[in-house]
C-alpha cells in the first residue's frame, strides 16, 4: 500500500514536518523534525528512484481523479533524478545546519528558518514531481515565497534588500510563468502537461501558442538566473545565511532549469520549436554571454560568497548551453553538469560556512592565511575550485568533457575553444582565493569578533562528504551520467 | 482617548458581531454558494482587524494573543493535510474525499467541508499576522 502512495509522501512528509516547526518553536527540537523530515524525504526519492528504474514512468492520481482532470503527478528517468539532487542536498544540509545557523540567525527565529527551509524543500520537490502545469505555479510560488524569507534571515542589513530584490524579480518571473501558462490553458484546456503536449502537436504554431512559449521561456530564465536576468543572484546568495546559500545555490536554479528542460523539450516537443524557432540560438548566445560576462565579474569580487554566487550565473551558462541544441550528447552534458554544480556549489557553500563560523562574513581581506589556521577547509575550497575549472579527475570534468563532445559534434570548433577560454577564467577567480588563503601571508584576521577556534564535527562531515563526492563523481560516473543519459534519452523521445 | 470617537465605537460595537457572523456563513455555506475558506478567513481577520483599529491594537492582542493565532496558522495547515493523509489511510490515495463516509457523496461532502475549514483558520490567522505585524512595527522593538 505504501509503496503506492510514494509520489504523495514525497511532498507531504516535508509539508507536514512545517507546520509542527511552527507549533514546537523550540530550536533543537525544529532542527531535529527538519532533519528526521528531510532524511525520509531523501529516502523515498532514493525508493521512487529505485522503481522509475523498474517501471519506467510512475503516475499518481492526486485525490483519485483520473488525468488529465485531475492532478497527476508523473515521474519519469528526468524528474526522479532532480529530486535525487533536491532531497539528497536538503537531507545532507539540514545534518549540517545546526551550528551555523545557531551563530547566523537570531535564536527565537530558528523555528522560522526551519519552517521556511521545509516549505522551500516541499516547493522545489514539488515542481518537480507534479505533472499538472498550474500545480508547478503553486510549488514554484511556495518555494520562492519562503526562499525569500531564508534569504531575509540572514543578520546583514543587506539581506532584507537582497531577499527584496528577489521577490520583486521572483514575482515578475512567476507572474510571467503563470500568463504562459493561461494561454496555454486557453488554447487547449487542459492543464495536465503530458496532455498539453499532444494537444499542442497536434497544433501548429500560432501567435497565441509562441507568446505563451515566450512568457514561459522568460519567467523560467528569470527563476533559473540565465544570463542578463541573474541581477537577483548575487546578493541574495551573498546575504543569505551560509546554510540557506548552500541550500540554494545547489537546488532552487536547478529545479528551473528542470522546468525549462521540461517545457522546451516536453511540452512544446512536438512542436518544432527548435527547428523553426531561434529558441536554441538565444540560449546558445545568452550562455556564452554568462560564461564569459559573469566569470569576468566573479574575478573583481571581494566578497567570496559573491564571487561563487557570479561563478553560478557562470555554470548555468554552461548547463543552458548544453540544453540548447537539442541532442543526446548536449542534454546529457547539461543534467550532468546539472547534477555536479550542485554538489560542487554545495561543497564550496558548506566550506565557506565553516569559515563564516571562525570569520564572519568571507571576505577575500580576511581570508588570508586561512590555509595555515584551517587547513582542511582550505584544501577543500582548492579541490572544489578546481571542480569548478573542470580539471580532469573532478566531477567538473565529466560535465565538460561532455559538452565539448557534444560541441564537437556539431562541428563547432570555435565554441569548443570558447568552453576552454571560459575555463580560464575561472582558473583565475579561483586562484585569487588559493592566493589569497596560501600565499599572502599578511595575518589580518586578529579582530575577528566570532572567535570560535574548532570547527563542529557535523559540519566539517558534511562538507568533505560533499567534497569527497565532488572526487568521487569524476571517476565513477556510473549514477551521474547514466542517469542523466536516460534523463536525456525521454526528453529527446518527446521530442520526436 | 476615552468618549473622543464614540460613533465609531458603537457603530463598530453594532457591526462586529455581524461581520463575524457573515464570515461563518461564508465559510460553512461555501459549498453551495459563492464562497469559501479563504473569503471567509479574510472577513473574520478583517472583523478583529476593525476592531483593533477601533479600541487599540494591545486590546485585540488580549483578545487574540498573537502566540495562539500563529498556532492557528500551522493548525489550519495540518488540519488540510490531516484529512488528505485520512485518504491514504483508509486505503485510497492522498485527498481522496470519498473513503472519508459511507457514500461518495457525503465523504466528498466532508472532505472538502474540513479542508476548507482548515484555509480557513490558516487565512484568518495570516492576515491577523500580518496585520499584527505591521501595526505592531516600532512599537516594541
Amino acid at each position: 500500500m505504501i509503496s503506492s502512495q510514494l509520489p504523495a509522501l514525497q511532498i507531504i512528509v516535508p509539508l507536514l514536518a512545517a507546520p509542527f516547526c511552527v507549533i514546537i518553536r523550540n530550536s533543537r527540537a525544529t532542527w531535529l523534525i527538519s532533519v528526521l523530515a528531510s532524511w525520509v524525504t531523501f529516502g523515498i526519492s532514493i525508493l521512487l528512484y529505485l522503481d522509475v528504474q523498474t517501471l519506467g514512468v510512475i503516475s499518481y492520481e492526486m485525490g483519485n481523479w483520473a488525468p488529465p482532470w485531475g492532478i497527476e503527478y508523473r515521474i519519469d528517468s528526468i524528474n526522479v533524478f532532480v529530486l535525487l539532487i533536491v532531497s539528497s542536498i536538503g537531507a545532507l544540509v539540514s545534518l549540517y545546519a545546526y551550528p551555523s545557523i545557531s551563530v547566523e540567525v537570531d535564536e527565537n527565529k530558528h523555528y522560522l528558518f526551519w519552517t521556511s527551509y521545509l516549505l522551500c524543500l516541499t516547493g522545489l520537490l514539488g515542481v518537480t514531481i507534479t505533472g499538472d502545469a498550474f500545480n508547478i505555479f503553486v510549488f514554484l510560488e511556495i518555494s520562492s515565497l519562503s526562499t525569500y524569507v531564508l534569504i531575509a534571515l540572514g543578520k546583514n542589513r543587506h539581506a532584507l534588500y537582497a531577499a527584496f530584490r528577489y521577490l520583486i524579480l521572483g514575482t515578475i518571473g512567476a507572474t510571467f510563468i503563470v500568463i504562459g501558462i493561461g494561454l496555454l490553458y486557453l488554447l487547449t484546456g487542459t492543464l495536465n502537461l503530458y496532455d498539453l503536449s499532444m494537444r499542442l502537436g497536434d497544433m501548429s504554431l500560432t501567435q497565441p501558442q509562441l507568446a505563451a512559449l515566450a512568457f514561459l521561456t522568460v519567467g523560467i530564465s528569470l527563476k533559473l538566473a540565465l544570463f542578463p536576468l541573474h541581477l537577483w543572484l548575487p546578493n541574495a546568495y551573498a546575504f543569505a545565511p551560509s546554510v540557506a546559500t548552500c541550500f540554494l545555490a545547489a537546488t532552487a536554479t536547478k529545479v528551473a532549469i528542470y522546468l525549462l528542460l521540461r517545457f522546451a523539450y516536453d511540452v512544446f516537443g512536438q512542436s518544432q520549436i527548435f527547428s523553426e524557432l531561434p529558441l536554441g540560438e538565444v540560449l546558445l548566445i545568452l550562455s556564452i554571454a554568462a560564461m564569459f560576462i559573469a566569470s569576468t565579474v566573479a574575478i573583481y569580487q571581494q566578497d567570496i560568497k559573491r564571487m561563487f554566487a557570479y561563478s553560478s550565473v557562470a555554470q548555468i551558462g554552461y548547463i543552458t548551453l548544453g540544453a540548447s541544441f537539442a541532442s543526446h550528447t548536449a542534454l546529457t552534458s547539461s543534467i550532468v553538469h546539472l547534477f555536479n554544480h550542485a554538489i560542487t556549489k554545495g561543497a564550496i557553500f558548506l566550506l565557506l560556512g565553516l569559515v563564516a563560523l571562525r570569520i564572519g562574513q568571507p571576505t577575500l581581506k580576511k581570508m588570508s592565511g586561512l590555509g595555515k589556521s584551517m587547513p582542511w577547509t582550505s584544501a577543500g575550497l582548492v579541490i572544489c575550485g578546481l571542480s569548478l575549472i573542470g580539471v580532469p579527475g573532478t566531477a567538473g570534468f565529466i560535465s565538460k568533457w561532455y559538452l565539448i563532445l557534444a560541441v564537437l559534434e556539431r562541428g563547432w570548433w570555435w565554441l569548443a575553444f570558447m568552453i576552454l577560454a571560459s575555463s580560464l577564467l575561472a582558473v583565475i577567480y579561483v586562484w585569487r582565493v588559493v592566493e589569497t588563503m596560501y600565499v599572502s601571508d599578511s595575518d589580518s584576521r586578529g579582530d575577528s569578533h566570532m572567535a570560535s577556534t574548532t570547527s563542529p564535527t557535523s559540519m566539517t562531515l558534511v562538507a568533505w562528504l560533499f567534497v569527497t563526492s565532488c572526487i568521487f563523481f569524476g571517476f565513477h560516473t556510473s549514477f551521474s551520467v547514466e542517469g542523466a543519459s536516460a534523463a536525456a534519452k525521454v526528453l529527446l523521445e518527446y521530442t520526436k | 482617548m476615552k468618549n473622543y470617537d464614540r460613533v465609531l465605537r458603537v457603530i463598530s460595537k453594532a457591526m462586529i458581531p455581524f461581520i463575524m457572523v457573515f464570515a461563518l456563513y461564508v465559510q460553512f455555506h461555501g459549498d453551495y454558494g459563492p464562497g469559501g475558506g479563504f473569503q471567509a478567513g479574510v472577513i473574520l481577520a478583517a472583523g478583529l482587524i476593525f476592531y483593533s483599529l477601533i479600541y487599540g491594537l494591545e486590546v485585540a492582542k488580549k483578545i487574540a494573543p498573537p502566540r495562539f493565532i500563529e498556532l492557528l496558522v500551522a493548525t489550519g495547515v495540518l488540519l488540510y493535510v490531516m484529512v488528505g493523509l485520512m485518504g491514504i489511510f483508509l486505503g485510497s490515495d492522498f485527498l481522496d474525499y470519498s473513503v472519508l463516509a459511507q457514500d461518495s457523496v457525503h465523504g466528498q461532502h466532508y472532505g472538502i467541508f474540513l479542508v476548507e475549514l482548515g484555509v480557513g483558520i490558516t487565512v484568518f490567522s495570516v492576515m491577523l499576522t500580518i496585520f499584527y505585524m505591521f501595526a505592531g512595527r516600532g512599537r516594541n522593538p
